[in-house]
């Protein structure tokens, strides 16, 4: 499917707010969240050059699912290492652990029911804190209202991945052209929700 | 006026805009990573001239002495020059006409900034296009030599003198030309082979050119993370640098390990992206 220059425009813009969040928006953080926020941001704006460049069909590659994964991790331990000091490496070990899981159950001939369960816990857990911490945080005065978006941003990769995943799996939710139609605009709201969440933290 | 805008209009695609404007813009960048504390309109304005001038008088020179291959290949036959829209006559008058005032006006704004946009024009058009270009598929070794000299002559004319930072930027340029020019090698090979051009593909397969543009491209990229540190770049946009670079090396591994015409030709156009947000990058 050819992507329409409204999407290259969502995709672009998406990828400018990425690269701000890279070179500005993590400035001032402890070294773990610097990492691992810029390599969210990163593949967050490699990827929408990507899409720019390759069209759709960059989908098609075996790497997306790693790719996919490496987002939420990334994400959601930043976020863990930042406000619940108490679980920094705990989660830290998760996903490191998480992210070799998936890497190997991709890469190795391990398909089926392990490969997906290994993906299910790593993005579940990663993606239910993603959505729920900042929210729950907002909620009791543990930080500013308006970060509380980030949890809308963690809502929105959740829905992008799942739509991607059971695509991948070859069970769509919905057909491939509405997914492909959709997913522009879900990765611009999604990384918009990101950078002004942490912006208004 | 008419006449003018249609002149225009005709030679315009004999300048190769886009490659223009990016070696134009390595130029600049060169010129502002300098740090000039203070920075007169005139004399960027005035880079700005003399470098696309020259660049845009070498292009149409190296165009006019190309011709009868454009003429033979596919991606570059519908070319002003080599269907006959523009005559070789007039297509020379011009390119000498934009690369001497190229030349004369960086002349008389620095000696040493027309030596080397001098020396950019002279390696691009006399050793690349005349000499080597239709013996040797090394040749393009020149060509990012010579595509190296803008963005040292913007930095040496912020400077007034040639840096250790200059001679690196101008590798990453030249570590940079490969994979822009490789790949179009790959994707118009036939093409090639009909005008006779000897290109790293023909001459050495298709593996080694795409391990070349894999290597150079990581190269470049090292070079100019090298150069930003050396510049002081604020370690922000360094990360960005970082983030951007590892997006070239992944896509050069993937052409070398996963080849597809759509993941070489990806790897071309995001090498091109990566150098104009490296320039910017560098510049801020």
């Amino acid at each position: 499917m050819k992507i329409s220059p409204l999407d290259r425009i969502l995709l672009l813009i998406g990828s400018l707010l990425a690269a701000w969040e890279v070179a500005v928006g993590v400035n001032n953080l402890d070294r773990v969240p610097t990492i691992a926020y810029t390599i969210a941001f990163g593949v967050l704006l490699v990827a929408g050059l990507l899409l720019i460049i390759l069209g759709f069909d960059a989908l098609e590659s075996p790497v997306v699912v790693i790719v996919s994964t490496v987002i939420p991790l990334s994400l959601s331990l930043g976020l863990v290492w930042e406000r619940l000091p108490a679980w920094r490496t705990v989660y830290l070990a998760f996903a490191v652990a998480g992210l070799l899981a998936v890497f190997i159950t991709r890469l190795l001939p391990v398909k089926g029911k392990p490969a997906t369960i290994v993906l299910a816990c790593v993005h579940g857990l990663a993606g239910t804190i993603i959505f729920l911490l900042p929210i729950l945080q907002s909620a009791n005065g543990a930080a500013r209202p308006g970060f509380a978006l980030v949890g809308l941003g963690g809502a929105l990769i959740g829905v992008a991945g799942l739509m991607l995943s059971f695509l991948k799996a070859g069970k769509p939710i919905l057909t491939r052209a509405v997914i492909f139609r959709l997913l522009p605009g879900l990765l611009f709201s999604m990384t918009a929700a990101f950078v002004a969440g942490f912006a208004l933290a | 006026m008419k006449k003018l805008l249609a002149k225009t209009k005709l030679y315009w695609p004999l300048t190769k805009s886009l490659q223009t404007g990016l070696l134009l813009s390595t130029g600049l960048a060169g010129y502002m990573t300098a740090r000039c504390p203070v920075m007169h309109w005139y004399d960027f304005l005035g880079l700005g001239a003399s470098l696309f001038l020259a660049i845009a008088g070498s292009t149409i020179l190296n165009m006019w002495y190309d011709r009868d291959i454009d003429s033979v290949m596919n991606r570059t036959h519908h070319r002003p020059l080599a269907d006959g829209r523009v005559s070789p006559t007039e297509a020379l008058r011009l390119g000498l006409i934009l690369s001497l005032l190229g030349v004369g006006i960086a002349v008389l704004m620095s000696p040493l900034y027309g030596l080397i946009v001098f020396a950019g024009l002279f390696f691009d058009v006399v050793v690349y296009t005349l000499w080597l270009k239709r013996r040797t598929c090394w040749s393009i070794v020149w060509g990012g030599i010579s595509g190296g000299m803008p963005i040292l002559a913007g930095r040496a004319f912020g400077l007034g003198e040639i840096d250790s930072v200059g001679i690196l930027l101008s590798m990453a340029v030249l570590f940079w030309i490969p994979t822009h020019i490789l790949t179009f090698s790959m994707r118009y090979s036939d093409d090639y082979q009909a005008a006779k051009i000897p290109t790293f593909p023909t001459t050495y397969g298709l593996a080694a050119t795409r391990a070349t543009i894999a290597g150079s491209s990581i190269l470049a990229a090292l070079a100019i993370g090298a150069a930003g540190l050396m510049i002081g770049v604020e370690w922000g946009f360094v990360r960005l640098l970082i983030v951007l670079s590892a997006g070239l090396f992944l896509l050069a591994v993937a052409s070398v390990f996963r080849p597809t015409e759509r993941v070489n030709f990806g790897l071309f156009k995001y090498a091109s992206v990566y150098m104009l947000a490296s320039m910017i990058l560098l510049s801020i």
